[in-house]
């Protein structure tokens, strides 16, 4: 058995067999689904190993590029910002594809036995890209420049549970209020990358530690970026001599420009035409599931969803399947109303997948009491790719059942200011995190910010409080498994279905490493492919 | 003074006074957009706090008033801002995207302007022959057609299957004219398609209208060839419909072109306006209207300056 796993994972690295196809033929074998998918992580890992060649020109076309862009670590939120920062910087430390942490600018570190101290000895004689040695007070810097109660970084939410942030000599220590065992998954946050003097003086200036530096800062068109002839790590990152990352935000511009090969790689293949796409013969589909999910959140405060029999009834009218074959074309997986799925570490197998039930739905629709009255969802084109077709295909499943859906259109435009987070039932998505507790104490913990179904339970919370600061896997994976299943059970969350990340890459180039973080081998493809022939 | 000097001068004292009332609108309009530019920098995954902070350092928690005497101050002085979002200088990066725009206009103009009369003339020359159909029904076609989904058209044909232009029409200053011609030889062709018809059934029509008078049919009664007439009679006589429905078509050239941006991917204005108005980048929204506006009216203007200069009874007003 093992020779044949062995020979199939070979024939999904060199693109004949599909990793779909494998999870299927390895089941058949009597593996599970996840071993199978790790298995496979190993060999693109092993396969990324496989003899780089240096030199050459990548180019690679990605959606999400504004002309606002800049790039400060702090205010990057969308793809190829991204993209820059992995180019530019590092950070402390990074999540690996199989979800472990790999030190970065970090060389090593230790945590106290309760988790509230945290040191990371800092790696030596690493430059910025200006000259000046890194150091680990530039760490702290940085650490206190996204901390700052002033500050506009992202990472703000993450930095609020550290107490204190010290150097103590190589070292630099992080104490925290309450225990947590997962601080460097926190710290590995993309917004939290190390620049010289903590990026006080000028944040957008773009010098950091990593494998490029900047040539062309040209935001909304283009940015180019030339090798870091000092950088530490070649061996790994930054073959190529230059790379380019062009602003491509239309679905069709991105695919022309790969077909044509006027790029190397894209992201956001449109599900629609990912199968047509994969037919090219100078090009490949990859697709890897992750933690970013598709929803509709209603707010369990406000009328009529603080009834939890009318959020079941919700729950059971919603056809999961259908979903992902319609709205995902099978780039993804079912979702079972809560935010949590096989990628993340802990994860619970054993709890039971909810299905679409006309006849359960009706039942806790009739044991609602609603009145009948329309119930309003509101939906934009923007609150995910395919998010109306998505809400028309709910409106009919739930008329099935006798539940009055009505959608409301609202534009793109402001929607995530007006609407998501305010309104009491519309469609969103997420990203995912890293780790169970980070996804759960960004929206479900009481007193988050961004809480969008309103789930404020004490008792949730002292779970969330406990899991947190447990070394012990088992008990900890049991409380997550009960968290789960009580905003499963409970929650306003409808959950239909988590996304793929789907790229497409031109077969000249070698060392694509299948990373669930992101999409785009986690926005590090530029620094970690080569060309072929170069 | 000269009539027609005060005429220019008046038409352009009115072209400022409609500019003023333009920045109005769009100061307005700008400012009852909903949502607002400290969520939209930080997207989705802003904290309260951060928003609180970027709103207070942007300044917009003065009252409106005071913003837009500020803002037009600083227009007057040639000082546009910066950007809030990136906080560039705007008048640098609007300057290398509004250059892009004209690249792209004047080309598209070069090749779509001459076209257009030429086939509006042919067309008149074989009225309702085969000619004339066949013109009309093509440039009717590509008008009709959205301008997104020629572009798609041609970049399936062009640039995936002969490889002939790229379709990502990305260019910068290091490029020579060739490289940067090259790079938008298929926006050019979808721009030419899409503005053809207009300009060439103007010319047509407005052509035909002559050639009815009865200095045309004594032309032609002189022995006259078809084409000496079209060109020495009839088309001084309809230059003025003509210039205005051109001049109408090199606005759209400047300032509706968005779409075909996005899909070449070409760095114009257009794009540049969009994302700053979805990041509700109010200074810069401001000011790539008011150039918009500007070059409206002076469009405008030029054409309106034209059919008086080319019609003697407006040129000689009693």
């Amino acid at each position: 058995m093992d020779d044949q796993l062995k020979h199939m994972t070979g024939q999904v690295a060199k693109g004949t067999m599909t990793r779909r196809e494998f999870v299927g033929r390895a089941a058949a074998l009597g593996v599970t689904a996840a071993v199978a998918n790790s298995m496979l992580a190993n060999h693109a890992q092993a396969a990324a190993h496989e003899a780089p060649i240096r030199g050459g020109t990548l180019k690679i076309g990605s959606s999400g590029g504004e002309s606002t862009n800049t790039l400060d670590p702090a205010l990057t939120a969308s793809e190829v910002p991204l993209n820059n920062l992995r180019h530019l910087y590092e950070s402390l430390v990074e999540v690996d594809p199989n979800g472990e942490i790999e030190n970065r600018m970090a060389e090593s570190y230790e945590a106290s036995a309760d988790a509230k101290t945290w040191a990371f000895k800092i790696r030596k004689g690493i430059q910025f890209h200006n000259g000046k040695e890194m150091t680990p007070e530039d760490v702290l810097k940085t650490m206190q420049r996204h901390s700052d109660e002033n500050s506009q970084s992202g990472a703000l939410g993450i930095m609020r549970g550290i107490e204190n942030m010290k150097v103590d000599g190589d070292n630099f220590i992080v104490e925290l209020g309450v225990g947590n065992a997962d601080l460097p998954y926190l710290l590995a946050d993309y917004h939290l990358m190390i620049q010289p003097d903590g990026g006080m003086d000028n944040p957008g200036a773009g010098i950091g530690t990593g494998p490029y530096t900047l040539e062309v800062d040209e935001p909304g068109v283009r940015h180019g970026f030339k090798r870091n002839e000092n950088y530490w790590d070649a061996d790994n990152r930054g073959h190529t001599d230059y790379n380019e990352v062009l602003v491509l935000n239309d679905a069709t511009a991105r695919t022309a420009a790969l077909q044509s090969g006027q790029v190397n790689m894209i992201n956001r293949v449109d599900p629609k035409v990912a199968a047509l796409l994969d037919r090219a013969p100078n090009l490949t589909v990859k697709s890897v599931a992750g933690r970013g999910h598709y929803v509709f959140i209603a707010h369990v405060d406000t009328a009529p969803f603080d009834n939890n029999d009318l959020r079941l009834a919700l729950k059971y009218a919603i056809n999961r399947e259908e979903m992902v074959d319609k709205i995902l074309r099978g780039y993804g997986t079912i979702g079972n109303d809560m935010p949590i799925n096989a990628s993340y570490p802990l994860f619970d197998e054993s709890i039971p997948q909810r299905e679409h039930s006309i006849e359960k739905a009706k039942e806790h629709y009739a044991a609602s009491g609603h009145d009948g009255s329309p119930i309003i969802l509101r939906v934009a084109d923007g609150a995910f790719p395919g998010a109306v077709d998505a809400a028309s295909l709910f409106q009919e499943s739930a008329k099935a059942a006798g539940i009055p859906l009505e959608i409301k259109r609202e534009p793109n435009d402001g929607y995530w200011s007006e609407v998501w987070n305010k309104q009491p039932f519309c469609a969103s998505y997420w990203g995912g995190r890293p780790v169970q507790d980070q996804m759960y104490s960004t929206a479900y913990l009481s007193t988050a910010d961004w809480n969008d179904t309103r789930w404020k339970r004490p008792e949730f919370d002292e779970m969330l409080l406990s899991a947190r600061a447990e070394l012990d896997e088992a008990k900890r994976k049991e409380t997550y498994s009960k968290m789960g299943q009580m905003i499963r059970d409970e929650g306003g969350l409808i959950l239909p279905m988590f996304n793929d990340f789907v790229d497409g890459v031109a077969n000249n180039v070698g060392g694509w490493v299948e990373d669930p973080n992101a999409e785009l081998s986690n926005n590090k493809a530029g620094i970690k492919c080569w060309v072929k022939d170069a | 003074m000269h009539p027609i000097v005060k005429l220019i001068a008046q038409r352009l004292a009115l072209g400022l006074l409609l500019l003023f009332a333009a920045s109005i609108l769009i100061f307005v309009g700008t400012s009852i957009l909903p949502g607002d530019v400290a969520q939209s920098i930080l997207g989705q995954s802003a904290t309260p706090e951060a928003l609180a902070n970027l709103r207070r350092e942007l300044g917009m928690n003065d009252p409106a008033m005071t913003r837009y005497f500020a803002w037009l101050g600083g227009v007057l002085q040639g000082d546009l801002g910066t950007a809030l979002t990136n906080g560039r200088d705007i008048a640098e990066s609007l300057g290398g995207r509004l250059k892009n725009t004209l690249f792209l206009a004047f080309w598209a103009a070069a090749i779509s302007v001459p076209l257009a009369i030429f086939l509006g003339l042919l067309a008149v020359r074989y009225k309702d022959r085969w000619p004339d159909k066949l013109i009309s029904a093509v440039t009717l076609t590509t008008i009709s057609i959205p301008e997104f989904m020629i572009g798609y058209v041609l970049i399936y044909w062009v640039a995936i299957k002969w490889r002939l232009f790229p379709s990502v029409a990305i260019i910068n200053d290091s490029m020579s004219l060739g490289a940067k011609l090259n790079a938008i030889a298929i926006p050019v062709m979808v721009l030419t398609l899409v503005v053809l018809a207009h300009m060439m059934r103007m010319t047509r029509a407005a052509i035909l209208n002559v050639m009815q008078s009865a200095y045309i049919e004594t032309a032609e009664l002189k022995g006259l060839g078809m084409l000496k007439i079209i060109r020495k009679h009839a088309f001084p006589n309809a230059i003025a419909p003509i210039v205005n429905v051109v001049m109408l078509n090199l606005a759209y050239l400047v300032v509706g072109v968005v779409v075909v941006e996005v899909v070449f991917a070409y760095p114009g204005m257009g794009q540049y306006l969009v994302d700053h108005v979805s990041k509700r980048d109010v200074p810069v929204v401001q000011a790539c209207g008011l150039i918009f506006a500007a070059v409206y009216i002076g469009l405008n203007l030029v054409a309106d300056i034209v059919s008086i200069l080319a019609n003697p009874r407006l040129r000689h007003p009693k």
